[in-house]
């Protein structure tokens, strides 16, 4: 692909332990492309957005952002080169208040850039707005989703990771969550999104990868996918 | 036991205002030690057995400085920031080697830390024991309070101790380092996942816990004798302390060091040869009645 990659793996291996859980995963995004990485349960979703971060390093293959190669900075490093990571998990710190959540994401983005404020965190999140003294404990799962993202994005990233942000959740949410990935991508954010549910990508990506088995199986634009029901049948239980 | 002695001690407002006094210091030692104890462990996870050492290098540290100074207050200050900067080497060098190990290779760890520091100060200190004394700031008449004598020096200490425990709280509590602490405590790959150089933090908490010991040595030199090992009981106690007020809460380290302070002062006089067993006793009930001390959260790890 073209040298415009702000984001690029070259046939990662990753273990845990003595087991290999992905092949030679190869893929890149562009600048304000959104990658679905679409896969069934266990498929290697969540484990290859944690190489991306550096929670999982690679034991082979290279991973770059900006050009730059990051497979071996620790997680920190890689968040400060502007990826942004928000796990499937949610994992809001349960006893920092709403505000004190979003404070500890608080980061300036590659070269200074800081458009993300709390007002402006407020303004598109106006339901963390409204509960900003709350325990982040105490919050419904959709809210806690929308706090990881908002979170996140204090940061300032230039990419990013959303593990299955749907997952778990109730309809209307996830009809939310996906209104809101949109209005990131009018903003110009590069993302990848992790999901088993292609349906919610269909409308928030606009290319996408399926992993199987941890070995990425197909690559394509959304409209491409869309087309192929050999590969929605194989590999997506379609 | 002499429960009478205690009672008359209790009848008399000058023993009372003695044994309390007496009492909180001896609380104020532990607490700015188990407060050390229990932000390690709460933010770290592991349990610095060589605490002890570091309350005694900074105990010496202070004794040296004192006479080369000749000012307590400067010497103070110099022991406890050498013995924090001791405490980020060793948790650099040695505690973040450890972390992902089983306890008993972090025991091994600190007790071998606790044989060379014992030994250094019998090399560099030799091995009979000094004492400081009074310092000249503050060889000044007793105050009396209700018909009690009671050293300015002793009002310094307990002064100093809660205005450090003040200080230690409200940056936890109230700064963006302790935000960040506090989350680092619950899910240090998250907030390093967020761009946090979080190792920093781990070594940054572990220099406070250890400036925290050091401060409590150089309170402690002139009212102590210094001595090789002097750090062990008082580590000992402060882990009664830390069990007591609940692991990783310096508040409950604060309540639990004033009632094991009180406890030692006032049992000297009522059941002198006991008074190690009703600590334990105060722990065994804490432990019953509430597993995670006075003011430990079930939850905390
Ligand atoms: N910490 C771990 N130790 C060992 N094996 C793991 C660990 N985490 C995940 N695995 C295994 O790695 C494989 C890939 O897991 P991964 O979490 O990446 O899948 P996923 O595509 O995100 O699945 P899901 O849709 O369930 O989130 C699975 O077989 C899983 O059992
Ligand atoms: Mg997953």
């Amino acid at each position: 692909m073209s040298a415009a990659e702000i984001l690029k793996l070259d046939g990662i291996d990753v273990f845990y332990g003595a087991s290999q859980i992905l092949f030679g995963v190869s893929f890149g995004v562009e600048k304000g492309q959104s990658l679905a990485l679409l896969g069934r349960n266990g498929a290697g979703k969540s484990t290859t957005m944690k190489a991306i971060i550096g929670l999982a390093p690679p034991k082979r293959g290279a991973i770059s952002v900006h050009g730059v190669a990051v497979q071996k900075f620790t997680a920190d490093r890689i968040a400060r080169e502007g990826i942004g990571f928000v796990p499937e998990d949610r994992q809001i710190f349960p006893e920092h208040s709403v505000e004190d959540n979003l404070k500890i994401g608080i980061k300036t983005g590659v070269g200074g850039r800081s458009d993300w404020t709390l007002e402006k965190i407020y303004d598109v999140f106006p339901i963390l707005a409204s509960m900003r003294t709350r325990m982040g404990g105490r919050l419904s799962g959709g809210e806690q989703q929308m706090l990881t993202i908002a979170r996140t994005l204090m940061g300032n990233p230039d990419v990013l990771l959303l593990d299955e942000p749907s997952e778990g959740l109730a309809p209307i949410i996830v009809e939310k969550i996906g209104e809101l990935i949109q209005r990131l991508r009018g903003m110009g954010i590069t993302l990848i999104v992790a999901e088993q549910n292609m349906h919610f990508c269909l409308d928030i990506a606009s290319h996408v990868a399926v992993i199987d088995k941890g070995h990425i199986v197909y690559r394509g634009s959304i409209d491409e996918l869309r087309a192929n029901d050999d590969v929605k049948k194989r590999y997506l239980a379609v | 036991m002499d429960l009478d002695a205690l009672m008359r001690c209790v009848g008399t407002t000058s023993c009372i205002v003695t044994q309390l006094t007496s009492g909180m210091i001896i609380g104020m030692l532990l607490f700015l030690i188990a407060s050390g104890v229990t932000l390690i462990f709460g933010v770290l996870n592991v349990i610095n057995f060589a605490h002890g050492s570091l309350y005694m290098i900074g105990a010496y540290a202070a004794w040296t400085f004192y006479q080369l100074t000749g000012s307590y207050f400067v010497s103070a200050l110099g022991a406890a920031v050498a013995v924090g900067v001791l405490g980020v080497l060793f948790e650099r060098f040695l505690m973040s080697k450890v972390y992902g190990s089983n306890v008993l290779m972090q025991l091994l760890v600190c007790y071998a830390v606790v044989l060379i520091s014992d030994d250094l100060i019998k090399i560099i200190w030799g091995p009979v024991s000094l004492s400081m004394g009074m310092p000249v700031e503050f060889r000044l008449p007793p105050l009396r309070f209700f018909g009690g004598v009671v050293p300015p020096f002793y009002i310094f200490m307990i002064v100093a101790a809660m205005a450090i425990g003040l200080l230690l709280w409200l940056v936890i509590a109230r700064t963006r380092f302790g935000n960040i602490v506090r989350a680092a405590a619950v899910n240090g790959p998250m907030v390093s996942a967020l761009g946090i150089r979080v190792n920093l933090y781990y070594a940054a908490v572990f220099g406070i816990g250890s400036a925290l010991a050091g401060a409590a040595g150089a309170l402690a030199a002139p009212v102590r004798s210094l001595t090789p090992g002097m750090g062990f009981s008082i580590l000992i106690e402060s882990f009664i302390v830390t069990v007591i007020g609940g692991m990783g809460s310096i508040v409950g380290a604060f309540v639990a060091s004033i009632i094991i302070g009180l406890t030692r002062s006032f049992g000297s006089i009522g059941f002198p040869l006991f008074v190690d067993g009703v600590m334990f006793l105060i722990m065994a009930l804490v432990l019953i009645f509430k597993p995670s001390g006075l003011f430990g959260r079930p939850h905390n790890k």
